[in-house]
């Protein structure tokens, strides 16, 4: 191959690359609204089941507050709030969290509260527990995580967070006491924290669109 | 180019040159999509729309590519192509994108795709080249939506199902026959059992069409000598 012809194959390679990238940049700016639009209504509707019984108005997803780690609530990852609101007055915040001591990684925990401390419903987003034995926390396996609904620190009390086998007033899984008892531990601890800082929590600038 | 070559090229992708059942090409997406007709009709759909306009592309650039670097041009303008539908499909089919996940992007490495470019749309003209990729992504399509229904039937007695993820609206939960089906049809192995019936079918159907083919001839053949 001479010269000429490397120079040639050359352009035409960074022809067609340009003439390609110029293709998907078209495409992505034709698409990039409904795409953003498409994602912030799965995340809307992924956080609803957390707000049972909770009358908002507006979008839950744009109050979003970020806290990188280190940061009070459970999980060594960052924590998600979402301040949730009916005209202009808080009425409830969702968290996510993670609780450290599964039995297998941690668990990614949604956990809402309304403003009086009561928690609206609580869902497993991630685990890697044990199928068939600590996979009972996800709702789509049983029921279990149901139980926490309308509970708060004041019914049962704090130390009440806990499974029966500890003392505790909720129930635990057959043949799986460590994911239970893990999950317990990380809605106390975030109850606890929302007890502590809810006037600091609704207060705060909401952290923009992404982590 | 005619309507008898464009029928050709037809009759070639969709049955005698099948790229799932004769080329067993771009099996890894064939075999782990088609749990519901519905997943085998999408990523079909896809495949089709790349398939095609790629070898337009390829076909339509075909006489001022240098042979050292068609490869990398058919991979840039494939990825290219990929990265548009799977943008297309993230807007408007979210639920639908979801539910193939990587099976879009990995279009890309459908060997099917880069076979068609190599072999038919780099030597021949873009009417013909189009036909072709029509030709080959039915077939394929065809074939992922087969094993689909096949599989979703015998697994989950059921069809159709999560047909909102193509039209949109309510979440449709599909015509079910019986509360259970076979779960093994759905779980991976049911793709390759289902793929082996696909391939002995198709076989046995031409087998029978050769022998009564043959048949008719070795009957004319004794007219003649009569």
């Amino acid at each position: 191959m001479n010269e000429q012809s490397v120079l040639k194959t050359g352009l035409t390679l960074a022809l067609i690359a340009t003439i390609c990238t110029a293709l998907v940049a078209a495409t992505f700016q034709a698409t990039k609204g409904r795409i953003a639009a498409n994602d912030k209504a799965l995340l809307e509707q992924s956080l609803q089941p957390a707000l049972a019984g909770v009358f908002f108005d507006g979008s839950v997803s744009e109050s979003r507050l970020v806290l990188p780690t280190p940061h009070d609530l459970p999980g060594n990852e960052a924590a998600i709030i979402y301040r949730v609101y009916a005209e202009d007055e808080p009425v409830a915040a969702l968290f996510v969290v993670s609780a450290r001591d599964g039995f297998s990684g941690a668990i990614r925990i949604l956990v809402g509260i309304d403003y009086n401390g009561t928690v609206t419903g609580v869902r497993i987003l991630q685990h890697r527990e044990t199928p068939g034995l600590g996979d009972k926390i996800d709702a789509s396996r049983s029921d279990w995580v149901f139980q926490f609904d309308g509970h708060s620190l004041t019914d049962p009390t704090v130390s009440g967070w806990a499974i029966k086998s500890d003392g505790g007033e909720f129930d635990q899984l057959t043949g799986a006491s460590v994911t239970p008892r893990a999950v317990i531990k990380a809605i106390r601890e975030t109850l606890l924290y929302f007890d502590a800082r809810r006037d600091e929590i609704f207060a705060a600038a909401a952290s923009g669109e992404q982590e | 180019m005619t309507s008898d070559g464009f029928i050709e090229r037809l009759q070639t992708g969709l049955w005698r040159e099948n790229p799932g059942l004769v080329q067993l090409l771009g099996l890894c997406p064939l075999l782990a999509v088609t749990t519901t007709l519905v997943n085998g009709l999408g990523l079909g759909i896809a495949t089709l729309l790349v398939l095609t306009l790629s070898n337009a592309l390829v076909s339509a650039t075909r006489r001022w590519i240098q042979q050292e670097i068609r490869i990398p041009i058919y991979v840039l303008i494939i990825a290219s192509l990929v990265t548009c539908i799977e943008l297309i499909f993230k807007a408007w089919f979210p639920t639908l994108d979801r539910s193939l996940g990587i099976f879009i992007p990995l279009i890309v490495t459908n060997c099917a795709i880069i076979a068609r470019a190599e072999v038919f749309a780099s030597r021949n003209t873009i009417g013909a080249s189009i036909a072709d990729g029509i030709g080959m992504g039915a077939g394929f399509a065809a074939l992922l939506m087969a094993i689909g229904a096949f599989r979703e039937l015998v697994g989950q007695a059921s069809i159709l199902s999560r047909l909102d993820m193509i039209t949109g609206g309510e979440p449709f939960e599909g015509f079910s026959f019986a509360d259970s089906g076979l779960l093994l049809a759905i779980l991976p192995p049911g793709a390759f059992f289902s793929l082996a019936l696909a391939v002995a079918l198709k076989n046995h159907i031409d087998h029978k069409r050769r022998i009564s083919r043959g048949g008719a001839m070795s009957r004319s053949l004794q007219r003649t000598r009569k």
